[in-house]
């Protein structure tokens, strides 16, 4: 027999339980947009739903074999009829870690220590921003438009950029956010630098801010991405939005 | 073949009455008497966690505080989150294949000759839209059923990388060279079909060793499709946690800045961002947004990052050493590794 097999059939339909109930409840409400990107939403509750169905036929079947235990339908034998690897163990943890912890977006830990992703030179054209006062923009955009535009449609606009606030090389606060293109393991944060009415407050303080662009920019000494500037004219603290991804 | 099956069954209700038992009954001292004093250990360690769990949560809660260890809790978290759909749905498929499809189907569908059955599995992978981790049990699967090893192992390591959804992902992460995307489904396709090759020439069958999983011989249909689920989903999903962890730790580990200082070095910048996607263990269907933002490296060295990711990393290895066994990973991975690495080097200086 192998080492591995320790977990038994009514086990392993707990742990599944747990772990399809705990994917149905961040797929059914905000929590997991903290993790994964808004698309994988019909796919998670499809997943928890066949996790949950599975655990469920198996406690049938356990139930049915307790009542008849002369009847081994899953066994080979062996002895070792329902059971399976203990490895099965570990799917607990993220189903606890869901379920109890509840980890936190990423934030001004991954910010500082990953390098900005402006970095890849693009030469298109950038169309006129959009209409209203102030314009609300990404980060990334806004970057964008700021460094390989020269801010040619930033000029003499109110700006507003939304972001956390993370402490800069210099000590002064950057306005970041992170960008996922999967799951949080890829994350790479946009950072913009700024001047004027700073911000204040701790890493993490979500912040909108109102402004104008600069013509200043830096490097990020992580990577050398570049850093664009922002001059804030006005600032409020906002709750952290439920989709804190760009 | 099926029917006969169906008739040996125990417990459908529809078979005719059991002849006498092949074996003698078990008396209460032998292996059943082990079975239930196992079940009652391990219900016991559960409940007794979830007990713990439930009283020390907010100890726990304030315990993970730390911004290091908080990033680590939602890397790992979001590599299970994003990988669980794929991984359910590649359990399911594989399920499928396991008990509804019958084994002359794959004799009629392969070429017999195993080194054409190669090339044919792998262009299958094309219609598998989804990531890595759901061709492990569907590669296990097949073998399984009677596929020869090096189709079956063909498919796995081009399924994931080939597949329309990764190819377009590529298209849209570098808009600026589309030539990228017909280097990595060109390089990748390449790299799956001479491991399929080369496993005809030096593999051998004893290296692969498939996970015990209960017999599904003998049970009606739908009840063995729901326990091989449950069966691999456990199993897999076990492989797929260790790899995640290992994942998120290299995320929180590594320092950026050290891979700034490789890519200036074009030689040991492809040996680096091939690594770099064996630790880092992204899911295939974002890497090529991963690597369209490792831009101070070389397109060669980012097509490396691309090929070797979906074919060898942390996730992968663990989930391979789980289904085929730990000989046949320590071969099967660094051989992957080598040819993915060599012909993504190749492909690029011819390119670039």
């Amino acid at each position: 027999m192998r080492d591995g097999d320790l977990v038994s059939r009514g086990t392993q339909a707990v742990v599944l339980v747990f772990l399809g109930s705990a994917i149905l409840r961040a797929s059914l409400t905000d929590l997991y947009l903290r993790y994964v990107k808004q698309g994988l939403r019909p796919f998670l509750v499809a997943a928890g739903l066949l996790l949950v169905i599975t655990a469920l036929v198996a406690l049938a079947q356990e139930l049915r074999h307790l009542n008849r235990p002369e009847d081994q339908p899953d066994d080979d034998g062996h002895g070792h009829g329902g059971s399976g690897p203990a490895v099965g163990w570990l799917l607990l943890l993220p189903a606890l870690a869901l379920l109890f912890v509840v980890p936190p977006a990423l934030g001004a830990d991954t910010a500082a220590r990953a390098g900005s992703a402006l970095t890849d030179d693009r030469d298109a054209a950038f169309p006129p921003l959009p209409p209203g006062d102030p314009a609300e923009l990404p980060l990334l955009e806004y970057g964008y438009r700021a460094v390989y535009d020269h801010g040619r449609t930033l000029q003499d606009r109110r700006i507003q950029l939304t972001g956390f606030l993370v402490p800069g090389p210099d000590g002064e606060p950057l306005l970041a956010r992170i960008m996922l293109s999967c799951c949080a393991a890829d994350g790479i944060p946009v950072k913009v630098g700024l001047r004027g009415d700073v911000p204040e407050g701790p890493a993490n303080t979500w912040v909108r801010s109102t402004g104008r662009w600069i013509p200043h920019t830096a490097k990020d000494p992580v990577n050398d991405a570049d850093l664009p500037y922002f001059q804030v004219e006005a600032w409020e603290k906002i709750p952290a939005p439920a989709e804190p991804y760009e | 073949m099926a029917w006969e099956v169906i008739r040996l069954s125990t417990t459908d209700p529809a078979a005719p009455a059991r002849p006498e038992p092949q074996a003698p009954v078990v008396p209460e001292t032998g292996p059943t008497a082990a079975v239930r004093e196992r079940w009652a250990g391990s219900t016991e360690v559960l409940c007794f966690l979830l007990i713990l769990v439930g009283v020390l949560h907010r100890p726990i809660e304030t315990l993970v505080t730390d911004p290091r260890l908080q990033t680590w809790l939602t890397v790992f978290v979001s590599v299970m989150v994003q990988a669980v759909p794929f991984l359910v749905f590649g359990v399911v498929l594989s399920a499928v294949i396991a008990v509804f499809v019958p084994r002359s189907f794959w004799a009629r569908a392969l070429p017999r000759h195993p080194a054409l059955a190669v090339p044919v599995a792998g262009m299958a992978g094309v219609v598998l839209p989804g990531c890595e981790c759901g061709s492990v049990p569907i590669a296990g699967s097949l073998i399984r059923r009677g596929v020869t090893p090096a189709a079956a192992l063909a498919f796995l390591l081009a399924a994931p990388a080939i597949n329309p959804i990764v190819l377009t992902a590529t298209a849209v992460a570098f808009p600026r060279n589309p030539e990228m995307v017909a280097a990595r489904g060109g390089a990748s396709l390449l790299v799956a079909l001479l491991m399929g090759w080369l496993w005809l020439r030096l593999g051998r069958t004893d290296w692969i060793r498939l996970p015990h999983r209960p017999h599904l011989d003998g049970l009606p249909r739908m009840a063995a499709f729901w326990t091989a689920c449950r069966h691999d989903v456990i199993h897999a999903g076990g492989f797929l946690a260790i790899g995640a962890m290992a994942a998120a730790t290299i995320n929180v580990v590594v320092p950026q800045q050290f891979l700034h200082d490789l890519a200036a070095r074009p030689v040991l910048s492809i040996l680096a961002l091939a690594a770099l996607a064996v630790l880092l263990s992204i899911c295939s269907e974002a890497d090529a947004f991963v690597a369209a933002s490792l831009s101070q490296f070389s397109l060669t060295a980012r097509l490396a990052f691309l090929v070797v990711g979906p074919m060898v990393d942390l996730k992968l290895v663990s989930m391979q050493a789980g289904m085929f066994g730990r000989r046949f990973a320590v071969r099967f991975a660094p051989a992957t590794f080598a040819l993915a690495v060599l012909v993504a080097a190749g492909c690029g200086t011819v390119i670039w």
